[in-house]
């Protein structure tokens, strides 16, 4: 069993590993295959009951071009965007300034600080939802973009904050201390010498916010309502209800709204690893 | 001080990037489906057509969401105009003032235009608070074709004859009913015609307004004839994780002979089965009073938050109009509020209008006649019971229990008991 | 959605006596400023706010009436709100089970051959993707008339199953598809920590004569004990955060058998206009969550004084 380097091992046994690792990630993307392949299909084919067999037709293009020009799905992946981008900017603004502060500045109360953003951050949040909505209502932004931007930035800043913590932390004070001496100010060390040195934590932590705010369809359902706000996950479920049991449509629309958080997902992949994992690391 | 002076910062930056919307008129609609989509999305093009400096921003949510939503934007930050259901559930609007009294709009002429039930279902005392623009009979939607090779010659009329005509399906392994009891509304359909039927309508509008108890022995009796065919099976399988629009799909491939739905689904019909497709209304059972129907009345509301509301004063004066109802409707194929519009020429909604011209009453459906909390936990209930009929006792307590927290104890406890 | 797979977080380092701190002054007022305002704001006032509320009867119109606890007694004899609770005690159980399928996929993944980076991202892909999307695949898969899961049976020659339609089973079916994006995101945690196991200490092991599962037992589950705790930590955020599921899968059916607390309470909230009873179950949904922050506070804790 445990850690036998299967690279050591002989060829046979190299083969059947490679074998069993490829049937079981078969298995493991059945449910995600099956989405793909019913996305293909042409409706008649489902009307008859072809669901999981192989497409009598191969309807690629024809379904994704109904998705995408018969339906609001463009507004909603642009809505998608507009409101993730800048969550994802803020949170990392708001949240290395104040990790900066709580790993290289020392203060009472400092450490308690740092667990209620973490314990903040751990919260059911839907247990938030009606003093949330009140307060957006009252501030005037309810149905508007701001109304998901700042609240996914605010609670996504308590996790982002002890992360960000605890990269600054491991920058050797001395490099601080060299640019104090020559009488930059804390705003400047942060601006010159520490945001430089975290950019791999920006990274990650960008890319974890992404997919986070990306996929959230609570707030999407409870702060907005109009279509041009709606992002993609609020807008899929709609869509559903009028698509119906075209499910050829709805399984192209969930296709689309995977995309983009996968892609993310490939291109940013070793920092996104990078960043969830950083805590497991941090332990050791 | 920071808080509040970054939350000004935040303001002003919002005032700088939000657009002004003076002119922009904010509609949140519930037609999703197709038919009901296609016929909103020419008529705002019409309206666009006729008021060129009104921007309107049409938002189209599937009908169950909607239902969840609607509370949520009302009391919050309303759009200018709101879909909603006419009767009890426009009232339950009414009363908090979530709505716009929208009197001013009927003048005596318009008031001429439709009928006097329908005027009455959107008033409260006096003043009126909304826009009726459809309404629309509900029955059994059946395959002829498949209830003659079952030998059943006649669509069933009364209560033997539709327990019979299941016997016979059921023998062909024909299911007789398609339901989907996932979205709850279409269990209560069952339970308005059997007490329709069964107690008529002055008890089901008291039952509705909270003033019988559930546990009385004539609801026992709703329940007693709906397990009659419960106990034979006649409702297609796994109802609970269908929809509606799921469930017509059986009927569609010949697995399910009826189904009791409204006059929504005919525009549904495929081509090659609408033929095939007709329609009767839900069979009596008692001979000894009138025949009553459900005809659920579709509404437009001005939320009495709306930020536009002159111009959604304009929109709903347009759907008022006889020419635009008629359009609506003809594409709906449902039955326009506005009496100077034609119904369209097609043999289902035809045979409704005089189903409904020539029924003894009328009462809008158990979701919209009775405390929207209330049907809530008692369509849920329904559902139970439809599954599991022999919990039926402790469905009725838990129905009664929301009953009397929402309309109050009654009189005389488990009066008929 | 957003977070609900939850976040992995370090448990803060043990402070190594602060010395080269600065002092705080204004300019650590300014740099914690936005995030404290925001937080405070958005987070810390609606979690005291929602505690409130739960004393109040107020329907999100008129003036909110205070009443008290009878809202909790209410919840108390609600058998809505025990189906709910109980229900979300299942999604915390069952959910316990994708740190241990986690590790199984990440030993059996943790080889280093070409080719193995890609299949590990594919076996992690589950975790981005949203769960609306995710819930959506599983209604299919579970669906009893034309579902994956009934052709894989008939095929076996077994009978179908509507587990949809059971008021037993269906909260099952979305635990399920709730656990394959978490067993996902598990075994990234435990692939990491994997990798970071010391050499030497397995080396060691084996010269001792360790081999195959007690080498697994005795060595590796233990050496990864810090990495297990942040798993369990994320997987009962997870669950008690079970929302979008219900909201595209079931809607709580049949009847209120699949219910959770969050459902339930935006279903009170919304549906039945009752922001305080809404806001009391709410509550509940705090404090189960405050006994697992305790645990991770009692731990950290513990853990500096050892």
């Amino acid at each position: 069993m445990f850690p036998a380097p299967i690279e050591r091992r002989a060829p046979a046994a190299r083969a059947s590993y490679r074998l069993a690792v490829l049937a079981s990630l078969f298995v493991w993307m059945l449910p995600l295959l099956a989405v793909v392949l019913t996305s293909v299909r042409s409706h008649e084919d489902l009307v008859r009951g072809n669901f999981w067999g192989w497409p009598t037709q191969i309807r690629l293009f024809d379904n994704y071009a109904a998705v995408l020009a018969g339906s609001r799905m463009p507004q909603f992946i642009l809505n998608s965007f507009l409101v993730t981008i800048p969550a994802v900017v803020g949170t990392v603004a708001l949240a290395s300034m104040a990790g900066f502060a709580l790993a290289k500045h020392e203060f009472k109360g400092n450490r308690l600080l740092l667990m209620i953003f973490v314990a903040g951050n751990l919260v059911p949040f839907q247990a938030l939802m009606i003093p949330v909505r009140d307060l957006v209502i009252w501030i005037g932004l309810y149905d508007s973009r701001w109304a998901l931007i700042l609240f996914h930035t605010a609670f996504q800043t308590g996790f982002c904050t002890l992360f960000m913590r605890n990269f600054i932390r491991e920058i050797p004070d001395a490099v601080l201390d060299a640019a104090r001496v020559e009488g930059a100010g804390e705003i400047a060390v942060f601006w010159y010498i520490v945001l430089p040195l975290v950019r791999p934590a920006i990274a990650g932590v960008s890319v974890l916010i992404f997919t986070f705010v990306w996929n959230d369809y609570f707030w999407s359902l409870v702060l907005v309502q109009s279509d041009n706000i709606r992002p993609l996950t609020a807008g899929l479920q709609s869509l559903r209800g009028m698509w119906q049991t075209s499910w050829e449509l709805v399984s192209a629309g969930s296709i689309l709204a995977a995309i983009p958080p996968v892609l993310v997902f490939f291109v940013m992949q070793r920092h996104l690893i990078a960043g969830l994992t950083y805590g497991g690391r941090k332990e050791r | 001080m920071k808080l509040r002076s970054s939350l000004a910062v935040v303001l002003a930056l919002l005032a700088v990037i939000s657009p002004a919307g003076a002119r922009t008129l904010v509609v949140n609609a519930n037609t999703a489906d197709p038919a009901p989509r296609a016929a909103w999305e020419a008529t705002v093009a019409r309206f666009q057509r006729e008021y060129p400096d009104i921007q309107v921003q049409f938002n189209i949510y599937d009908s169950e969401s909607y239902k969840k939503s609607i509370r949520n934007w009302l009391t919050g930050a309303p759009p200018d105009v709101v879909y909603w259901f006419a009767g009890y559930r426009m009232r339950q609007f009414v009363t908090p003032g979530l709505l716009e009294d929208i009197s001013d709009l009927y003048t005596p002429d318009l008031k001429a235009s439709i009928h006097r039930s329908a005027l009455d279902l959107v008033s409260v005392g006096e003043k009126q608070y909304g826009v009726p623009y459809t309404y629309y009979q509900v029955g059994l939607y059946f395959r002829r074709d498949l209830l003659a090779a079952a030998g059943v010659a006649e669509p069933p009329g009364d209560w033997r004859s539709l327990v019979s005509a299941c016997d016979k399906l059921k023998a062909k392994g024909i299911e007789p009913f398609a339901v989907g009891t996932r979205d709850l509304w279409p269990a209560a359909g069952w339970f308005d015609y059997l007490d329709l039927r069964l107690n008529g309508l002055a008890f089901h509008m008291d039952l509705m307004r909270g003033a019988i108890a559930y546990t009385d022995t004539r609801v026992r009796d709703i329940f007693e004839r709906w397990r009659e065919l419960l106990e034979k099976n006649c409702f297609s399988r796994n109802h609970a994780s269908s929809s509606w629009q799921e469930s017509q799909a059986l009927l569609y491939s010949g697995k399910a002979a009826m189904m009791l739905i409204g006059n929504f689904i005919v525009a549904n019909f495929p081509a090659d089965v609408r033929d095939r497709m007709d329609f009767v209304a839900f069979p009596s059972i008692r001979r000894d009073f009138g025949r009553f129907e459900d005809a659920p009345v579709n509404t437009i509301h001005i939320p009495a938050g709306a930020r536009n509301k002159e111009d959604a004063r304009r929109f709903l004066a347009f759907v008022m109009r006889a020419d635009v109802q008629e359009a609506i409707n003809k594409a709906t194929l449902q039955i326009p509020v506005n009496l100077r519009a034609a119904v369209a020429d097609d043999r289902f909604i035809v045979r409704g209008r005089d189903l409904l011209a020539r029924a003894d009453g009328l009462a809008q459906y158990f979701d919209r006649d009775t405390s929207e909390d209330l049907a809530n936990i008692a369509m849920k209930g329904f559902q139970e019971f439809m599954l599991y009929p022999e919990r039926l006792e402790a469905t009725l307590v838990t129905i009664e229990r929301a009953r009397a927290r929402i309309y109050g104890a009654l009189p005389v406890p488990a009066a008929a008991k | 959605m957003s977070s609900a797979k939850g976040s992995p977080r370090a448990s803060p380092p043990v402070d190594a006596g602060a010395s080269g701190m600065r002092h705080a002054g204004f300019s650590t007022v300014i740099l914690l400023a936005p995030a404290c305002g925001l937080f405070a704001l958005f987070v810390v006032y609606p979690i005291v706010r929602s505690i409130g509320l739960s004393f109040y009867d107020w329907n999100g119109v008129d003036i909110p009436r205070w009443i008290g606890f009878d809202n909790y007694r209410e919840l108390f004899v609600d058998p809505v709100f025990h189906t709910a609770l109980a229900n979300n005690l299942r999604w915390l159980a069952c959910y316990l089970a994708a740190p241990v399928m986690g590790l199984v996929l990440a030993v059996f993944l943790h080889q280093h051959l070409p080719g193995m980076r890609l299949v590990r991202s594919l076996f992690f892909m589950p975790f981005v993707i949203s769960q609306v999307v995710v819930g959506l695949v599983f209604s299919w898969f579970f669906n009893a008339r034309f579902g994956l899961l009934n052709e894989l049976l008939a095929a076996l020659g077994l009978p179908p199953v509507a587990l949809l339609d059971s008021e037993r089973w269906s909260v099952y079916t979305m635990i399920v598809a709730g656990l394959w994006p978490q067993t996902a995101y598990c075994m990234i945690l435990y692939l990491t920590g994997l990798a970071t196991l010391p050499a030497e200490l397995i080396g060691a092991a084996r010269v001792d004569g360790a081999r195959g599962w007690s080498l697994f037992r005795h060595v590796v589950v233990p050496e990864l004990r810090p990495v297990h705790f942040i798993v369990a930590m994320v997987c009962a955020v997870a669950a008690l955060r079970s929302f979008d599921y219900v909201m595209i899968m079931t809607l709580g059916g049949p009847f209120n058998s699949s219910t959770v607390l969050a459902y339930y309470m935006y279903e009170q909230t919304f549906l039945g206009l009752r922001y305080g009873y809404g806001a009391a179950i709410a509550t509940v949904l705090l404090a189960l969550m405050s006994c697992i922050i305790l645990m991770l506070l009692w731990r950290l804790f513990h853990r500096e004084r050892v």
